[in-house]
């Protein structure tokens, strides 16, 4: 069970989110398909793609409201579970290193990742007095992608939707090539007692949504300053 | 149960005070304090605005107690957190007062995640008479001081202060959603998405993290707090609800971090009524113990429920507060209302149960006559001291003159906060950025 982020939609695609999010009279229609008097037994495509499109737009919060995330996020379980009852998915084939098949955006975007990475850890360390600690992190920058083997927990989230156009121009390869699978073999999600390791690989520069996860920096945090200190709670029953 | 009754045969004719339009800045809370003499709303702006309740006069029976501005100030204002580079919103979630101990009112604050405490006092009397200073605060000269005299204290127009005197930052990674005054007046929680902490009062260094339920891998995060309190009169018992729907029960004298409940309430899912947004429908947005203390009340998107403490399987009671939208779950899950979070509030006797809903329409249901009414909070529908006239939502079937179709519902005007007076029949309705004060005329000539 996870939380899939960064997924990823052609520049285009912003565009017709924006609208679709719009609040219009269109779902007011008792004949239109996504307004049912009954819970279909299975989800229509309009539903599952209208959930990828609520969490793409959770995600992409600079805080997300992490109440309707998880909400979301059950959802499209559900969903996408009544869509493919009986297969199980298979693992996530490993994917082809491709920094030259980024487009700008993600390629700028890369770059303000590791920069804004950076500067983060070195506002760390002035604050919390360390002296070297965030450079062997900030030099790998962002973990990159996985290069073979499934990737742990990657079951019921796998968007093995319906052709939905925008995400599968290149058939179910292109489907997998453009998930974000980063975070789920990523160094940061290990345990906190690990501390300061190396990265996972030396790899491309993983893609992902220009703002980090909150979550993912409150751990780096964590890891990085030792205690917990940044929560003020020092723990239990003290 | 239906609205279906004679009108004249419910006994709920209300009076309409004023309407306090705060100048376009949304209601975020509202909160009677414990004698209902004070009203607080906090709003996005970050600021709080205090009404205090009009001593009754029998020279103008008109205006008997009526709630008029009494103090406004700025509680909270925006902050950048500059290690997430995220700007932290000072709309204020929460306001609970602290029972009252002397002559100063303190209430405490709250936006995503910082706690301030305020005190506010009144001073009527200013000394006049001084030895070294004359009128305008300047030193006399010393040679034209000829006697002592005794300053005195004489009566002024009322000024109304409030300082600040506890800020309780930095406790909360994630967003708070609640605060709740422990009984012993000495302690305080504040829940976040995640963590519940214990504060105390007079400590604004430390706190006690009791309840964490942070995954190790957030990964795995699948169920988030929703809402927490304490109970009224238990010092060790709370409650908080979660995004599944369910409550749980805990006691800190078990242990230190309350991970355990004492006491899980949930509900089985209506295997009728299942859908693809039964867990979302499910989620608890709010939680309110009786003032008895046996009994919890919680809201979810589409009910109202009311527990037994001592009954976990299933709520005594559920009352229905907008049925005719379950047909349209998928539509209002496009557009974001399916989130939206509504309150729920009890009556000081604890017999009546009062939840928000859409088109300015709130919803009453009394526990004992299982009679239930819908009424309007908006300018447009009724007059200063008329009566409040219950609505009719239609959703097929044979419609009646005034009633409102389910599709014509505005869904932008949410009554998601509403307060119940602690003793008497006056409630504080919140619509967008109006605040509605309702009054029970024939209550005080029936008590």
């Amino acid at each position: 069970m996870m939380l899939s982020k960064g997924l990823k939609r052609k520049r285009e695609e912003e565009e017709e989110e924006k609208e679709a999010l719009a609040v219009d009279a269109w779902w007011l229609d008792p004949s239109h398909p996504a307004v049912a008097q009954a819970p279909p037994a299975v989800a229509s495509s309009s539903l599952f793609d209208l959930s990828v499109l609520k969490l793409h737009h959770s995600l992409r919060q600079s805080e997300p409201d992490l109440r309707h995330l998880v909400l979301v996020v059950n959802t499209l379980r559900r969903i996408q579970a009544s869509m493919v009852p009986t297969a199980s998915l298979p693992p996530v084939p490993s994917v082809p290193a491709a920094p030259g098949m980024a487009d700008n955006l993600l390629a700028s975007s890369d770059a303000a990742l590791s920069a804004s990475m950076a500067s983060l850890l070195e506002d760390l360390s002035h604050i919390e007095g360390l002296s070297q600690a965030p450079q062997p992190l900030a030099d790998e920058g962002p973990p990159g992608r996985p290069t073979g083997g499934a990737p742990p927990g990657l079951g019921a989230l796998d968007l093995l939707g319906p052709a939905t156009g925008c995400l599968l121009d290149d058939g179910l390869e292109g489907l997998f090539e453009d998930i974000d699978t980063s975070m789920y073999d990523s160094e940061l999600w290990a345990p906190a007692s690990e501390g300061l390791k190396p990265g996972p690989e030396d790899g491309p520069v993983k893609e992902q949504a220009p703002e980090l996860d909150e979550a993912e920096l409150d751990y780096l945090m964590d890891v990085l300053v030792g205690t917990q200190a940044l929560e003020r709670p020092p723990g239990p029953g003290r | 149960m239906g609205e279906d009754t004679d009108t004249r045969k419910i006994n709920h004719s209300f009076l309409r005070d004023h309407s306090y339009v705060t100048e376009a800045d949304i209601i975020s809370t509202v909160e009677f304090n414990h004698t209902g003499e004070l009203l607080a709303t906090g709003d996005k702006g970050g600021r709080v605005v205090i009404f205090q309740r009009e001593p009754e006069s029998k020279n103008t029976p008109h205006s008997q107690g009526e709630y008029d501005v009494y103090s406004t100030f700025q509680s909270h204002e925006p902050e950048f957190d500059y290690l997430k580079s995220l700007e932290i919103e000072e709309k204020i979630n929460k306001i609970k007062w602290l029972p009252q101990q002397n002559a100063a009112h303190s209430l405490l604050s709250t936006n995503d995640k910082t706690i301030k405490l305020w005190k506010i006092t009144e001073r009527d009397k200013r000394p006049e008479g001084y030895n070294l200073k004359d009128e305008e605060g300047k030193l006399k000269d010393l040679s034209t001081v000829t006697s002592l005299q005794v300053p005195v204290l004489k009566p002024m127009d009322l000024m109304v202060e409030v300082s600040p005197r506890r800020v309780f930052a930095n406790g909360h990674t994630y967003h708070i959603n609640s605060i709740s005054v422990n009984s012993d007046c000495e302690t305080y929680m504040s829940a976040d998405d995640l963590r519940i902490n214990l504060w105390h009062l007079a400590i604004t260094d430390r706190s006690f993290n009791i309840v964490d339920i942070k995954p190790a891998n957030m990964e795995d995060l699948t169920e988030v707090i929703t809402a927490s309190e304490f109970h009224p009169h238990h010092c060790n018992l709370f409650v908080y609800s979660s995004s599944k729907g369910s409550l749980r029960l805990c006691d800190m004298r078990a242990a230190a971090l309350c991970d355990k409940h004492s006491k899980l309430f949930e509900e089985p899912e209506d295997p009728s009524n299942r859908s693809f947004f039964s867990e979302i429908i499910s989620s608890v947005s709010d939680v309110k113990f009786s003032h008895s203390g046996r009994y919890m009340l919680t809201r979810d998107y589409l009910t109202v429920k009311v527990w037994d403490l001592n009954m976990e399987a299933r709520p005594i009671e559920t009352y229905q507060v907008h049925d005719y939208l379950r047909s349209k779950l998928c539509s209002l899950y496009e557009n974001d209302c399916i989130f939206d979070k509504f309150e729920c509030a009890w009556n000081g006797s604890d017999s009546v149960i009062m939840t928000g809903a859409y088109n300015n329409f709130f919803r009453m249901f009394d526990r004992n006559t299982k009679r239930d009414v819908t009424l309007e909070a908006s300018r447009e529908s009724s007059k200063p001291r008329a009566v409040l006239k219950p609505r009719r939502v239609c959703a097929g079937g044979k419609r009646r003159r005034d009633d409102i179709s389910v599709d014509s519902l505005d869904f932008t005007k949410k009554i998601l906060h509403t307060a119940w007076h602690p003793a008497e029949n006056i409630i504080a309705i919140a619509a967008t950025n109006n605040l509605y004060i309702f009054q029970d005329k024939v209550s005080s000539e029936m008590h």
